[in-house]
């Protein structure tokens, strides 16, 4: 279990058996989604069925190429938007029903960042995180402002605390924000293209990161991404969607097939199954085998 | 980390308000008729304390029926433009945003113009209609500044710029057909002025009613607002109910600014420069903000006001002039500062 004062999502019950497999915290039933014609700036996007369920220390990545309707999945695992039909629950509680508090208390969006209109300290943004605990007008509490250093230890910015927002790295901004993220000690957290401004080393560190709080900290983790490789080496199941279909759902191994991806991502690849069972994509027609997002050799094992 | 304590406020506000006095004093004592700051205090205390037949009769007029008034409407006035000028900038995430320079100000006086027209007698009715052509402005604003569904910084501000000036031409129109070039009625509405009479107590005592109403409504917002400002989708999903926070600060703000304009007419750039000073001088968070730039601005428009009514003694400078002065090169620098 965790250390003392450590910072985990909130109603992980310490009774719980170990080796049996937990209830699910997320479920996810038939959901589907359509935005409405009479947007005239969103394209008219239907999101078909899709069914899965997420339980604690699982990372899940939902992967599909541009406007497969990976965002809008996000979108409504988070509870922003109702499905039009199916349902989203958490802890058995319809998502979109929640009160917004009581929804910020449960799960945590982790979106691209917007820029910040007024210079702010790592601590301020990061107590930002505290705000659906406290009332309306709220002055942090003692427990707030150690829930917030514990968040940036878990992500290991306890150093950057005192800095500028505006004047850290695209890492250590990416760090930041999942801290925040933590500091909601939220029972599911999703995150939105996380890695897609950080070079390659910030990407295996993020996503080994995220691997490490959901194996330790008992998150159930959800990631968009367009990293094949890197979500094929630390996700437990992927959700494969194109053009708002759900096409799969399963481990890794059991979606990375050649005859599924080819037409999705529409070039030509080939599957490979490491040693240690995880399958690994390459572009075919390149004469020195370079990996779509990662050679495999440099990435480390997860915990 | 230091997070922002209940006593930090205090004791903030508490070096605002000791300011806020002495400029208040000093104000008491500048003037045609000469006194010392000793003066001014001891009728201040004598006031205070009951003994009111101690106070010469020409101190006793000279303070409580010329220049307190003035004071009391030149707080009343700062702490309005400063405080709906920090709640536009969260409202509309712009940090030039200021009820002058987006034309609210100007929308409030053609209300009020319009309701000394028509209802040149109903009590607050001008207030009333203040406070609509303020929200009908900014709401225009708000709908011009939009562009691809996104609030766009800078089409916002020239939305502003363009209302303000298409609004001050219906002004001037009105005020040259309405009351045969009434030049001074045109500089009040147009640049603000604290010169002319001041409201009696009894009515100056209901707009201070209104006025901590509206102020207390955008501070109950404050945590909020913190979060909008960093992004409203993110607020939104930190558990802000941001159309419930956006209605309230819209409302506040142009009932501030109504209130303002209403009585003092169309004073610009304190709704740009305080918040700025304070953010600088106390940091960006809105629950230290909202009662700091109340306090600053009441001592900007104290300090301002008493300077136009000095300097070139003695004729009186509008206050508004006072503040364009300082306030227009401040928004320069903002501007270049700010936006790409």
């Amino acid at each position: 279990m965790n250390a003392p004062g450590s910072i985990s999502p909130q109603a992980a019950s310490p009774g719980m058996p170990e080796k049996q497999a937990p209830p699910a915290r997320l479920k996810v039933e038939q959901a589907s989604y359509a935005y409405s014609a009479t947007d005239r700036d969103a394209p008219l996007f239907a999101l078909g069925p899709a069914s899965f369920e997420v339980r604690p220390r699982e990372l899940v990545a939902i992967l599909g190429p541009n406007a497969s309707g990976k965002s809008t999945l996000l979108r409504l695992l988070a509870g922003v938007l109702p499905p039009l039909s199916g349902r989203v629950q958490i802890e058995g509680v319809e998502a979109s029903q929640l009160e917004p508090r009581a929804r910020a208390q449960r799960v945590a969006l982790v979106q691209q960042e917007s820029a910040l209109l007024f210079p702010l300290r790592v601590w301020e943004y990061v107590l930002q995180g505290r705000y659906p605990y406290g009332r309306r007008l709220r002055f942090e509490s003692q427990e707030d402002c150690v829930m917030a250093g514990n968040a940036l230890a878990q992500v290991g910015a306890e150093h950057l605390r005192d800095r500028w927002m505006d004047q850290l790295s695209g890492g250590e901004k990416q760090r930041v924000i999942l801290a925040r993220a933590l500091a909601q000690q939220p029972l599911l957290l999703l995150l939105d293209e996380p890695t897609q401004h950080l070079d390659i080393g910030g990407k295996v560190e993020l996503l080994r990161r995220l691997r490490r709080l959901a194996d330790e900290n008992r998150y159930a983790v959800v990631v968009v991404t367009h990293e094949l490789n890197l979500a094929a080496e630390f996700s437990d199941q992927v959700v494969l969607l194109h053009r708002g279909k759900c096409l799969r759902v399963g481990p890794p191994a059991d979606v990375y097939t050649r005859e599924l991806l080819e037409p999705v991502f529409e070039t030509s690849l080939e599957v490979e199954i490491s040693s240690r069972g995880r399958p690994r994509v390459i572009l075919r027609g390149n004469p020195e085998a370079d990996s779509a997002g990662l050679d495999d050799s440099s990435v480390p094992e997860p915990s | 980390m230091q997070p922002l304590t209940i006593r930090r406020i205090v004791l903030t506000c508490a070096v605002l308000a000791a300011v806020l006095f002495a400029v208040s004093v000093i104000s008491l004592k500048l003037g045609a008729y000469p006194m010392s700051a000793r003066d001014v205090v001891l009728t201040l205390v004598r006031r205070a304390i009951g003994h009111t037949d101690a106070i010469p009769s020409d101190f006793r007029l000279v303070i409580f029926g010329l220049r307190l008034p003035r004071i009391a409407l030149g707080i009343l006035v700062g702490v309005a433009l400063s405080v709906s000028g920090a709640g536009f900038q969260a409202l509309l995430r712009n940090p030039l945003a200021d009820p002058y320079v987006l034309g609210v100000s100007s929308g409030a006086a053609l209300g009020a113009i319009l309701s000394l027209v028509f209802t040149p007698h109903v009590p607050l009715a001008m207030q009333g209609a203040a406070f609509l052509g303020a929200a009908a402005t900014i709401a225009a604003v708000y709908f011009l500044g939009r562009r691809g569904g996104q609030l766009d910084s800078a089409t916002l501000l020239l939305a502003g710029i363009l209302s303000a000036s298409f609004l001050s031409a219906i002004i001037m129109f009105l005020m040259t057909t309405l009351s045969g070039r009434d030049l001074r009625g045109m500089a009040f509405w147009l640049m603000g002025d604290l010169s002319t009479a001041p409201p009696d107590w009894n009515l100056l005592g209901s707009l201070y009613v209104v006025l901590l109403a509206a102020v207390g409504a955008i501070y109950t917002t404050s945590s909020d607002l913190n979060l909008i400002l960093t992004g409203e989708q993110e607020a939104r999903h930190l558990g802000v109910n941001v159309g419930r926070v956006k209605l309230v600060v819209y409302v506040s703000a142009s009932l501030l600014t109504g209130l303002a304009v209403s009585v003092s007419g169309s004073i610009g750039y304190v709704g740009l420069i305080v918040p700025h000073v304070m953010r600088m001088l106390f940091g960006s968070d809105y629950r230290i903000l909202i009662p700091t730039t109340a306090l600053g601005g009441a001592i900007a428009i104290v300090a301002a006001d008493t300077l136009a009514r000095t300097v070139v003694a003695p004729t009186e400078l509008p206050v508004g002039a006072m503040t364009a002065l300082a306030g227009a090169p401040v928004f320069i620098y903002l501007l270049r500062r700010r936006l790409p």
